[in-house]
């Protein structure tokens, strides 16, 4: 057993302050000091990334509108299939990265963040899911519509920036 | 081989290979999988109005930014060189439905009877594209992740947050396709 240390209980409190699944760099000290080293144009692997990832829903066809149409009424395996099928990959990677102790590229270690439940999973879960089935599009795919041409979706894709900043203009008064 | 490609991908090709960008960005720079967390560094960059929420230093996430980046070309690759020539098919129910609405066009992936510029001016389209997109926007944050960062990347790691929101993702759009989505459709 380990003594837990002032600096790692200033860490748990980070961790569990960011309420953000996706944001890192504001768990303060898990940024990566290494990483900041790295030049900008280090940045291109994750733009290659998104372009298979970008044509990889298109050609599944899980950013249309009627696929995701046809998920919440029940009427057609695919998009369950897609998900959990990306859900099975997910875990058993994630599983063999902690097993085995697998390092980056770069040769750091791989770290995972645990959060903790609010009630923003719940409500902001809930009014996600409304919005989802109305533009049958999360956010991937809404970038992913607007490439492909159909420019009308570039409202939706600003709608939903605004979304995001009412969120964040509002967030103090929301129960989380 | 480009015929093939040229197909709609089977779940069981496009599943797996969505499942891989969590172990790809893990190990080529350290980074959890999420795209709804650009938004929030778009908001950052461009109007940050002195929210606290918006105050960060941004460009030390710059890299999600160039993976949507990504995205967006990739769907611009996947459409211009890649796409077949049948429109979606989708189940004869849902077919049935649809043109009761008057919904027949399946040749894009996104609905040309519902999101085009012109229907922006119709109450349905602003419903559909605006408040659609808000909700999104909005509830994404708000819940912290969104289909990418929760129910890929969050159930990955074995998350009960994530587990919680993926469930709340998969009721709050039960209950509007099926018993919102066609009112606003009859408009």
């Amino acid at each position: 057993m380990s003594p837990v240390t002032i600096k790692e209980k200033e860490h748990h409190k980070f961790l569990i302050s960011n309420s953000d699944f996706e944001v890192r760099s504001l768990d303060a000290v898990c940024l990566n000091e290494s990483e900041l080293k790295h030049p900008w144009w280090y940045n291109f692997k994750y733009l290659i990334a998104g372009v298979f990832f970008g044509i990889i829903l298109v050609k599944a066809e899980v950013i249309s509108w009627f696929r995701i149409q046809e998920m919440f009424r029940l009427q057609s395996f695919h998009m369950y299939g897609v998900i959990g099928s990306a859900v099975a990959v997910g875990v058993l990677s994630v599983w063999l990265i902690r097993k085995f102790n697998i390092k980056t590229i770069y040769g750091e270690p791989i770290e995972f963040v645990t959060r903790k439940l609010n009630k923003g999973n719940i409500i902001g879960g809930l009014l996600f899911g409304f919005g989802w089935a109305i533009t049958g599009a999360c956010p991937g795919p809404l970038f992913a519509q607007v490439g492909t041409g159909a420019t009308a979706t570039v409202v939706t894709l600003f709608s939903a920036i605004a979304g995001t900043w009412f969120y964040g203009r509002f967030r103090d008064r929301l129960p989380h | 081989m480009l015929d093939f490609l040229r197909q709609p991908w089977p779940w069981y090709v496009a599943g797996p290979l969505i499942g891989l960008m969590v172990p790809v960005l893990l190990l080529i720079g350290n980074k959890s999988f999420g795209i709804s967390s650009s938004l929030r560094h778009i908001c950052a960059a461009c109007l940050p109005a002195r929210i606290p929420f918006f105050r960060y230093d941004w460009k030390n996430e710059v890299w999600n930014l160039f993976l949507v980046a990504g995205i967006l070309f990739g769907g611009l690759v996947a459409a211009q060189w890649l796409s077949g020539p049948q429109p979606v098919q989708v189940n004869e129910k849902l077919v049935t439905e649809l043109s009761g609405y008057g919904i027949t066009n399946y040749q894009g992936l996104v609905p040309a009877d519902l999101f085009t510029w012109s229907s922006l001016l119709t109450a349905k389209g602003l419903i559909l594209m605006v408040g659609g997109g808000f909700l999104v926007g909005f509830g994404t944050r708000y819940a912290g992740g969104c289909t990418s960062g929760h129910s890929i990347m969050g159930l990955s790691t074995l998350q009960l947050p994530s587990l919680v929101a993926t469930i709340c993702f998969m009721t709050g759009g039960f209950i509007v396709a099926n018993w919102v989505l066609p009112f606003i459709l009859k408009l």
